[in-house]
């Protein structure tokens, strides 16, 4: 199960990275969301799988009594989720503004910052 | 049943030891508190600069504490490490994280200026605030994980600040700076995932005792994917392009706030993870680090030489200053990451005032390239002499504080013989680097300040006609003139703080006093 995770992993961040190498904002933005959800499938994984053990302590124990799912991956992820998500909806938004001001969604032709065909420095001094 | 070992603390937490999460808390509580009075006239800048106020003598006492005593460490929610997240603060943590809260201080009264007529509905103050609270978790932390949470905070109060005004030119910045920085925490994200698989925690004082065991191959890729990811946040070639093509969009206040703190933040992380935690990978990468730091240094002067347009030409100065600090990275003797760890104290401070500076040499000439400018010295000589001083301290000359630490890195190049190519090349390269710095930035003075008038047009002898100031330029003005005479000050008595560097650097290259502080030292793994 561990092999399959770990390939999966593999497969989201090559697809998330090939999309990120794209100039379109919103492939861009679509290869942040899948590298993000391979970054959580690795913690998970990192984590080791345990199958239908529940990290539950029973009543008048003070440790469970055999091995148990790790439930602190599922912690962190929960909270690179949120995270991720947050990010995702601003740049979303970000990215739909920049293409109505600035009618591109196409970063070579997103100028405006770093003009093309810049003045030469002066040569005084 | 074997007596379990105790995962709780019992005892109550003392009440100086507050001191060490008051900071976060007090900016944390303000950024909420005046979001809900952002409308309001005056309320939200004099409750910004309280909070700050109170912020900044908290962390003096921290300062006094950790100088006294060694690193001070809380661990939350009653857990022992490694269970509980660790708040640790050592001297390099503490400084830094003062440090940003006076350079936060100075920001808030400086953006005064754009603040006219502003019915606050931005919510800047509390963005600040937010900001600030991202910063010194991120210096006060213990823990790798809570790292990736403050840096998130840290990103998302500047993506509100950066677009904040929201017109064309920010937007097109803010798209670059939001994608390449996302990306850099979610690299650093995947870098903790490994780590977490391969040694089953992220405390760092935990990392330091375990890592030494762990498989060397799979640490060192460890450590190079925080080296992209951290790197990508400081602003370090070849991934730097971000900066100078996002810094300059926003107000000149949020675009010192970004070089006085954001880059100056990925460059500690970078101190803290692969100096303290990961030494041995940091010697398996210390080649890539040096060439790194070496093509830093050279190419941003360059950089900065070859633009018109003013503040992204200070924005190459602030990743050359990166430079200087991978520099003292791949120089891992006491004297060398003391230099880095002064030079990344010194540019919070220096960075910022100058781009306050030339942010009100832009409110002044109402121009943002210098090729608009010229004159200005017969206007405004003050001005002048702040941006000449300043550019001295970037550049390093003595007796100002950028000359200090560079000093220390030269040190630790020629000191140590072990270093073998690496020193030299290293030493080569900072004088280098000084020297183009040199003549970036009085190219820059000269072209603004000294030349007839702005280019093309023939020297009538008149100076530049100039905006008149106005009450909040002046108290700008104000403020950053203290802050420089701030960086002049500890220039001309740079004792303590050298002496101080040079502690805090004992503690990184040797981190006993860090583990026993967090609890975690003598515990078997």
């Amino acid at each position: 199960m561990d092999y399959v995770l770990a390939a999966l992993v593999g497969v989201f961040v090559s697809l998330g990275i090939y999309l990120l190498l794209s100039r379109s904002v919103i492939r861009m933005l679509i290869g942040m969301t899948v590298l993000g959800n391979g970054v959580n499938l690795l913690i998970f994984t990192a984590g080791r799988v345990t199958r239908e053990v529940a990290p539950i302590v029973p009543a008048g124990l003070d440790a469970p009594a055999g091995p148990i799912a790790n439930p602190l991956p599922q912690a962190l992820i929960l909270t690179a989720i949120v995270i991720g998500f947050s990010m995702f909806s601003f740049l979303l938004v970000l990215a739909f503004r920049a293409y109505k001001s600035l009618d591109a969604d196409n970063t070579d032709t997103m100028r405006l910052a770093e003009p093309e065909n810049a003045p030469q420095p002066p040569l005084s001094y | 049943m074997t007596e379990l070992p105790q995962a709780m603390i019992e005892t109550v937490t003392l009440a100086a030891d507050w001191v060490l999460v008051l900071p976060i808390v007090l900016a944390l509580l303000g950024a909420a508190a005046l979001l809900v009075v952002r409308r309001s006239n005056n309320l939200p800048v004099l409750g910004a600069v309280l909070v700050i106020v109170a912020i900044i003598a908290c962390e003096i006492s921290l300062l006094l504490r950790v100088v006294s005593e060694g690193p001070l460490s809380m661990t939350m929610g009653k857990w022992l490490p490694p269970f509980g997240i660790s708040l640790t603060a050592d001297l390099f943590g503490a400084a830094f994280a003062l440090a940003a809260s006076v350079v936060t201080l100075v920001v808030v009264l400086y953006a005064e200026i754009d603040r006219e007529g502003n019915d606050g509905r931005d919510g800047f103050h509390s963005m600040v605030l937010l900001l600030l609270a991202g910063v010194t978790g991120s210096f006060l932390t213990g823990d790798l994980f809570n790292l990736y949470v403050w840096f998130e905070v840290m990103l998302i109060a500047s993506f509100g600040l950066i677009v904040s005004g929201g017109s064309p030119l920010q937007l097109d910045g803010a798209v670059k700076y939001g994608f390449l920085n996302f990306l850099a925490t979610t690299l650093f994200l995947l870098a903790l995932g490994l780590t977490y698989g391969l040694l089953g925690t992220l405390n760092m004082a935990d990392i330091m005792r375990v890592a030494p065991e762990a498989n060397r191959a799979a640490m060192t890729g460890i450590a190079a994917l925080l080296l992209l990811a951290f790197g990508m946040k400081a602003a370090a070639f070849p991934v730097n392009a971000w900066l100078p093509a996002s810094y300059h969009t926003p107000t000149p206040a949020v675009s010192a706030l970004f070089a006085g703190l954001l880059t100056k933040v990925g460059a500690y992380a970078l101190l803290r993870s692969l100096v303290a935690i990961l030494p041995d990978s940091r010697d398996v990468l210390e080649p890539v680090l040096a060439v790194l730091a070496i093509a830093t240094l050279v190419i941003a002067p360059l950089g900065a030489i070859a633009e018109t347009h003013l503040r992204r030409a200070v924005g190459f100065f602030v990743i050359g200053g990166i430079g200087a600090i991978l520099a003292g990275l791949s120089l891992p003797n006491v004297i060398g990451i003391a230099g880095a760890g002064i030079y990344i104290f010194h540019a919070i401070l220096a960075m910022t005032a100058l781009y306050m500076v030339v942010g009100l040499v832009e409110a002044r000439t109402g121009a943002s390239d210098t090729r608009q400018m010229g004159g200005l010295y017969a206007a405004s000589a003050p001005l002048s002499i702040l941006f000449f001083v300043l550019i001295l301290a970037v550049a390093g000359v003595p007796p100002f504080l950028g000359f200090w630490p560079k000093l220390l890195l030269l040190e630790a190049g020629v000191v140590d013989a072990e270093l073998g190519w690496v020193g030299s090349a290293m030493v080569v390269a900072l004088v280098i680097n000084a020297v183009l710095t040199l003549i970036a930035g009085t190219r820059l003075w000269s072209h603004i300040f000294w030349r007839n008038g702005p280019e093309g047009l023939p020297a009538s002898g008149e100076p530049m006609a100039l905006v008149a100031p106005t009450p909040r330029v002046r108290l700008a003005f104000g403020a950053v003139s203290v802050l420089v005479l701030g960086v002049v000050l500890i220039g001309l008595w740079p004792n303590p703080l050298i002496e101080v560097g040079q502690r805090a650097a004992a503690d990184i290259v040797d981190p006993s006093r860090y583990v026993e502080a967090v609890g975690l030292a003598g515990v078997e793994p």
